[in-house]
C-alpha cells in the first residue's frame, strides 16, 4: 500500500484527495489543464432527474477568506449524464462519485437506481445539504428521522455505496450523522456550504439574486474541523471530509480530526491545478511531520472502520 | 493546450481616466491569445481577500513583445490591489479564456460598426486592430457619462471613425450610444458594455452581429455555473439551454442569448 492511498466503501483511491461536487463540472474543463487520473476519485456535480435552470445570476458573491454560491443545482438531467457525461469519464481508472438530488423521495431514488448501476460509478453521494434550492436539498438534511428515512430508501435501490453528505446548517450534527449510519449510508461526507447573505451597499439589496448563498473557501475550515471531529467519534463509517481545504496541511488537519479523504472545492477555482498541487505536495509535509502513511493518522471513525472490514 | 497560468510582470501601470487604469503584462500567456475579446482571469494577490480571480478583458496585444494590456475600472477590492501594483511586480493570470469577436467573414472594405459602453470600450481595440488589419473600415461608437471619463479616443481614432457619447452631453453627442446610429451604414455591428446598453444596441442594430457579456464570474472555466444564462432557443448542437458565459462567451451572436 501507497503512503497516499487511501480505501473506502466502493472508492480505492491512490491519494486522498477528489474534488468536491458542484466544484469542478463533470472533469471536462479541468481535463484540459491536467490527467485528472492524477486524482485521488472525482466527485461530479449533483444529478437530478430533469435538467435544472439553477438560479438567476448573479450566483457568487465574495466574501474575506470565501465565497457564497448560489448555482441552484444547474445540471443536464439524468439521461443526458447517462448518455454523456459517465460515457465520457470512462477514459479515467480513477473512481467516480455521482452526487444526487431531488425535489421528493422518488427523484433520489430514481437517480440513485439508474446512476449506480453505470458501470464506471463507484459511489453515490447523497445531497441532503444544498442551501440553494426551494424543494427538497437541505430540506432533507435538517431533520435526524427525514435524511434516515431519505438514507435509507436510497440504499434500498443502489448499487453502490452511499455517502450522505450533511449540512452544517443544523443545530446537532452528530444526531444527523448517527441516523443517517444507523439508516445504512457506507460513509459521509461533510461538510457543505454554510447559508449566508451579503448586502450589495448601493441598493441595498442581498448581492445574490438568490438573496442567500452557500459559503465556501478558506474561512469555513474551524467548522468542518470541529464538526468531522465530533462525528468521527461517534460514528463507525468513514468521512470524506471538506470545507475550506487550500493548502496541503489542511489535508493532514482534516484526516487528523476523522476525515478519510478529503474533498476540494473553492481552491480549484482560484486555481485550476489545486487538487494537482496538493497531492505533489503532501509527501515532502508527510515526512517533514514524520507520517508514514495517510492511513495513520485518520480519526478515529476511520480506524474503527478499517477494523472492522 | 492553449490555456494555462503564468505569473505575468506589470511593465506599465498608468490611470488614463478617473478610476480607470491600464496595465501591461508581460509573459508567454500573451502570444495564446486566439481572438480578440478573449479575457483573462487575474489572481490580483496571493492572500485571502479577495479569495477569487478577477476576469478582465484584453484591450491589446503585442506578439512580439509577448504583451497584454488591459484596461479597467477601480471597482472594488480586487481592481483596487491591481492598481496599486508596481512596475517590476507579478499577477498570477490564468487565461487566455472564453470565445472571442468571430471576424473570419468579415471582407475587405466592409464597414464595422464597434460599440462600447465605458469598460466594454477595451476588448473592441484589439478587435478593431484585426479588422483594420483584414483591410475592412471601422466606425467605433464610445459612450461615457461625462468628458473627464473619456479614454482611447485617440487610439481608435488612428483605426477609423470615432464618434463620442456622453450621457450629459459635455462631449459629442449627447445621451446613449444609440443617439448616434442615426444615418450610419454597416455590414456587421460589435459591441460590449453594460446590459442596458447592449440591449438597446441589439434592438437598434439592422445588421447582423455579436454582443460580449460581462458577470461575476467563479472558476472562469466552465465549470462552477456562476456566470451562466438562458439561450433564446436551446442550442442546436447541444440541446442546451442555457450559455457559460465565461466558457462558451463571453461574445455571443445578437439575439442568441437573453441579455
Amino acid at each position: 500500500m501507497s503512503r497516499l492511498e487511501v480505501k473506502l466503501p466502493g472508492l480505492l483511491m491512490k491519494n486522498p484527495v477528489m474534488p468536491a461536487s458542484g466544484c469542478f463540472g463533470f472533469g471536462q474543463e479541468y481535463a484540459k489543464f491536467y490527467d485528472l487520473n492524477r486524482l485521488g476519485a472525482i466527485c461530479v456535480k449533483a444529478v437530478t432527474v430533469e435538467q435544472r435552470a439553477g438560479n438567476p445570476t448573479p450566483r457568487v458573491a465574495e466574501t474575506p477568506g470565501g465565497m457564497l454560491n448560489a448555482i441552484g443545482l444547474q445540471n443536464p438531467g439524468l439521461e443526458h449524464v447517462l448518455e454523456h457525461e459517465l460515457p465520457w469519464l470512462e477514459k479515467f481508472d480513477t473512481p467516480i462519485v455521482v452526487n444526487i438530488a431531488g425535489n421528493v423521495p422518488e427523484d433520489y431514488k430514481e437517480v440513485a437506481r439508474q446512476i449506480s448501476k453505470v458501470k464506471n460509478v463507484n459511489a453515490i453521494e447523497l445531497n441532503i445539504s444544498c442551501p440553494n434550492v426551494k424543494e427538497g436539498g437541505i430540506a432533507f438534511g435538517t431533520s435526524a428521522s427525514t435524511a434516515a428515512n431519505l438514507t435509507e430508501q436510497v440504499k434500498a435501490v443502489s448499487n453502490v455505496p452511499v455517502y450522505v453528505k450533511l449540512s452544517p446548517n443544523v443545530t446537532d450534527i452528530v444526531e444527523i450523522a448517527k441516523a443517517v449510519e444507523g439508516a445504512g449510508a457506507d460513509g459521509l461526507s461533510m461538510i457543505n456550504t454554510l447559508l449566508g447573505m451579503r448586502i450589495d451597499l448601493k441598493t441595498g439589496q442581498p448581492i445574490l439574486a438568490n438573496r442567500t448563498g452557500g459559503l465556501s473557501g478558506a474561512g469555513i475550515k474551524p467548522v468542518a474541523i470541529r464538526m468531522i471531529h465530533d462525528v468521527s467519534q461517534v460514528v463507525n463509517i468513514p468521512i470524506i471530509g471538506m470545507g475550506g481545504i487550500f493548502e496541503v496541511d489542511d489535508i493532514l488537519e482534516f484526516m487528523m480530526a476523522g476525515a478519510s479523504a478529503v474533498a476540494v472545492g473553492t481552491a480549484n477555482f482560484v486555481d485550476p491545478f489545486a487538487c494537482p498541487n496538493l497531492i505533489d505536495g503532501l509527501e515532502t509535509r508527510m515526512d517533514e511531520l514524520g507520517i508514514d502513511t495517510l492511513s495513520s493518522i485518520v480519526g478515529r471513525s476511520s480506524a474503527l472502520c478499517n477494523s472492522n472490514r | 493546450m492553449t490555456m494555462r497560468t503564468e505569473d505575468m510582470k506589470i511593465t506599465e501601470q498608468k490611470e488614463v481616466a478617473p478610476k480607470i487604469f491600464k496595465v501591461t503584462l508581460s509573459g508567454e500567456l500573451a502570444i495564446a491569445l486566439k481572438s480578440p475579446g478573449q479575457f483573462i482571469h487575474v489572481q490580483v494577490d496571493k492572500g485571502i481577500d479577495p479569495m477569487l480571480r478577477r476576469p478582465l478583458s484584453i484591450c491589446d496585444v503585442n506578439l512580439e513583445k509577448e504583451e497584454l494590456t488591459l484596461i479597467y475600472r477601480v471597482e472594488g477590492k480586487g481592481t483596487k490591489l491591481l492598481s496599486e501594483k508596481n512596475i517590476g511586480d507579478s499577477v498570477n493570470v490564468l487565461g487566455p479564456l472564453g470565445e472571442g469577436f468571430p471576424i473570419e467573414n468579415v471582407k475587405e472594405n466592409d464597414t464595422c460598426l464597434l460599440v462600447g459602453g465605458g469598460v466594454g470600450i477595451p476588448p473592441l481595440y484589439y478587435l478593431a486592430k484585426k479588422l483594420t488589419n483584414k483591410g475592412a473600415k471601422v466606425i467605433t461608437i464610445l459612450g461615457f457619462r461625462n468628458a473627464g471619463d473619456i479614454f482611447l479616443e485617440e487610439e481608435f481614432a488612428q483605426l477609423g471613425e470615432v464618434i463620442i457619447t456622453t450621457e450629459d452631453g459635455s462631449k459629442g453627442i449627447k445621451g446613449f450610444v444609440t443617439n448616434a446610429f442615426k444615418g450610419l451604414s454597416y455590414d456587421v455591428f460589435y459591441t460590449c458594455g453594460p446590459k442596458g446598453m447592449l440591449r438597446a444596441v441589439e434592438s437598434e442594430a439592422v445588421t447582423a452581429g455579436f454582443i460580449s457579456l460581462e458577470e461575476r464570474m467563479g472558476c472562469g472555466v466552465g465549470a462552477c455555473l456562476a456566470c451562466v444564462c438562458d439561450y433564446t432557443e436551446p442550442n442546436t448542437e447541444t440541446g442546451k439551454t442555457y450559455a457559460k458565459i465565461c466558457s462558451d462567451g463571453p461574445v455571443f451572436k445578437a439575439g442568441e442569448v437573453r441579455i
